[in-house]
């Protein structure tokens, strides 16, 4: 093994240039596939630390009637905060929300919103809740500049609601925009606008009452509460993780596309030794390999162009993904209409699993293209071979 | 005889298929080579010279018949023993050298002896031995294709006694050569075949290869036409 190792590299490198343009076109592959993963693990890792910071902290609970993506369940999703949550609320290390359905009236249009009530102490969410303990002779709000920016709404507005309380019955009222703060979580953005919990819960006549209840102690031993259905962290960035999923999947295709490329410059000159160097071949057996052994020996002849183009990818790789990192790259879109939680800047991050991964698919397809046409040799003549007359 | 017999034909026939038939490349062949024997299959182009050779190297098996190389019967090896066979006690050399040309001529000649696990030390002394035979020691370092045809083959020469096999098959061996360096190849060969007792069986219809052999074996239309042992040959 050995030996057919050190002989593939020899004929490899004896190949000359074109053994180096196989080499960079597949290193090429290596360097893209590591930079494009990279991409969608750092999104997925970053995704998740906002949503943690914004929105869902180490888990939470969730009123049983709430459901996110049905808005008619709001008129019911509430319910008296349990009094066991009590000491985490008072501590900081949960933050009660109480969530309604609403409507904003920007420069006489109007929007659906909901109305979502929380403690302006809270500090466990970056959402910037300080801004909504101020006096003024309407309710304090905040909203997300994606919000401000679709209804054209900036700090210091006044701007009209309207609401339904528990009994049905609508009221209305002005409320001054506080702050506009920018996130990448467009669940806390998006058609939402943040009051005062006690103001809300005066509005709709639900004092005391949430809908979901936001806790930052992950290591606590949890499990439902009456009434209350206890959301896991990873339930909760399960959507997200889904979606990246999908998005890994149709990167796949880029990848196989590119993989392709190079594997068939691979194939190629695979196709074309077998055919060029018979009379190598045919020396080899008559040397005292086994036509299976020479088979061998070209399939690592081929299989060894990965390592090289590893090697090869590496000198102008690490340099190139090291900048890429630091540097990230800007999609110059806004991401907060696309609905998904995503930054302007992506910064990509590479993990050990990442590289030795995609090294070794890398390597595993070019064996196999290796492979594939060194099979011709196991059913070659070697007398033939020799003299150099092809088969 | 029989003692120091290593190759050995019994009713050897070898067909190859042609379009929709056969073709008989060699015909009830009985012969038997000793040990030490310089001897040559000579005959004209179809005759079935390389065929024989090629089926004595063990790259080829009979279609009937027996050929027995060194007490092995050739058509009953497994592809492994086969390889064995080649790889521990015969030599080939080549019309057109066969060399493996992104190696240097060290690295040639060293091949066969990888291939036998000889240690670092063993392999540097053996390589340097035969490169000396051949008169080569100060080309290790060059490549095949900085070589003369002449220098080629004998590095061909080299490669194939390396491993001081007991059998070195030659297929035209001169084919390619001038007359001077075909005399000088003839003449390393003919003293390594006296001074190591190797034998050697060559193919060849080349006047200045006969002109060296020990024992003429005549082939015609893949029968052996006559087999005439020389008392005087060239050295």
């Amino acid at each position: 093994m050995i030996l057919a190792i050190k002989l593939a590299f020899k004929n490899l490198i004896g190949a000359g240039l074109r053994t180096w343009l196989n080499v960079i076109v597949l290193s090429f592959s290596f360097v893209l596939i590591i930079a494009a993963r990279g991409i969608l693990v750092g999104w997925d890792r970053q995704a998740k630390n906002d949503m943690t910071d914004w929105e869902i902290g180490a888990g939470q609970y969730w009123n049983e009637a709430y459901d996110p993506y049905d808005a008619f369940t709001l008129n019911e999703a509430h319910a008296p905060i349990p009094d066991v949550f009590a000491d985490e609320i008072s501590s900081g290390e949960m933050v009660p929300v109480l969530i309604t359905q609403g409507t904003i009236y920007p420069e006489g249009r109007m929007q659906s919103i909901q109305i979502k009530g929380i403690p302006p102490e809270q500090t466990l969410l970056e959402l910037p809740t300080s801004k909504l303990d101020t006096a003024t002779g309407a309710t304090p709000a905040i909203i997300g500049s994606s919000m401000a920016r679709n209804n054209k709404l900036e700090v210091g507005d006044y701007v009209t609601i309207r609401w339904r309380d528990v009994n049905g019955t609508f009221d209305a009222t002005d409320i001054y925009i506080a702050a506009v703060f920018t996130t990448n979580v467009p669940t806390v953005d998006a058609a939402q606008v943040w009051i005062p919990m006690d103001e809300l819960q005066t509005m709709t006549l639900m004092p005391g009452e949430a809908t979901t209840l936001t806790f930052g102690d992950g290591d606590r031993e949890r499990s439902d509460v009456p009434g209350w259905t206890l959301k896991t962290y990873q339930a909760l960035v399960q959507d997200i993780e889904d979606m990246i999923k999908t998005k890994s999947v149709g990167q796949s295709i880029f990848y196989t596309i590119l993989m392709l490329l190079a594997l068939l410059a691979i194939f190629d000159t695979q196709v074309l030794s077998i055919f060029r160097r018979q009379k190598e071949i045919g020396t080899y057996v008559a040397l005292g390999y086994t036509r299976r052994e020479v088979v061998g020996l070209f399939t690592i002849e081929g299989a060894m162009h990965a390592i090289l183009a590893a090697l090869v990818g590496a000198v102008y790789g690490i340099p190139f993904l090291i900048w890429f990192a630091k540097n990230g790259i800007t999609l110059g879109v806004d991401s907060s209409d696309f609905g998904i939680t995503m930054s302007d800047t992506m910064y990509p991050v590479y993990s050990v699993t990442l590289v030795i991964g995609t090294t070794l698919i890398v390597l595993l397809a070019t064996t196999v293209v290796s492979y594939w046409p060194s099979r011709k040799i196991a059913k070659m003549n070697p007398t033939e071979a020799l003299r150099g007359k092809l088969q | 005889m029989t003692n120091n017999i290593i190759i050995q034909t019994k009713n050897l026939t070898k067909r190859f298929p042609m379009g929709k038939g056969e073709f008989t490349a060699l015909k009830n062949i009985n012969l038997g080579v000793g040990t030490g024997e310089f001897a040559g299959l000579i005959g004209p182009s179809g005759s079935g010279k390389t065929t024989l050779l090629n089926i004595v190297g063990s790259l080829d098996t009979p279609s009937e018949g027996e050929a027995i190389v060194l007490n092995q019967s050739i058509g009953k090896l497994t592809a492994k023993a086969a390889a064995r066979l080649r790889k521990e006690s015969i030599g080939f050399i080549f019309q057109s050298y066969n060399l493996l040309a992104v190696h240097t001529v060290y690295e040639n000649v060293e091949f066969p002896l990888l291939l036998l696990d000889y240690s670092g030390s063993e392999r540097k002394k053996m390589v340097l031995d035969a490169l000396d035979w051949v008169g080569l020691t100060d080309k290790v370092k060059q490549k095949p294709p900085q070589l003369s045809g002449g220098e080629c083959q004998r590095v061909a020469i080299a490669r194939a006694m390396v491993k001081k096999p007991s059998l070195v098959v030659a297929d035209e061996p001169t084919a390619n050569l001038d007359a001077a360096n075909s005399h000088h190849i003839l003449k390393t060969m003919v003293k390594l075949n006296e001074e190591l007792q190797t034998t050697f069986l060559f193919a060849t219809h080349d006047e200045k290869v006969i002109g060296y052999l020990k024992r003429k074996i005549f082939l015609k239309d893949g029968m052996v036409d006559n087999d005439v042992t020389v008392k005087n040959p060239k050295s």
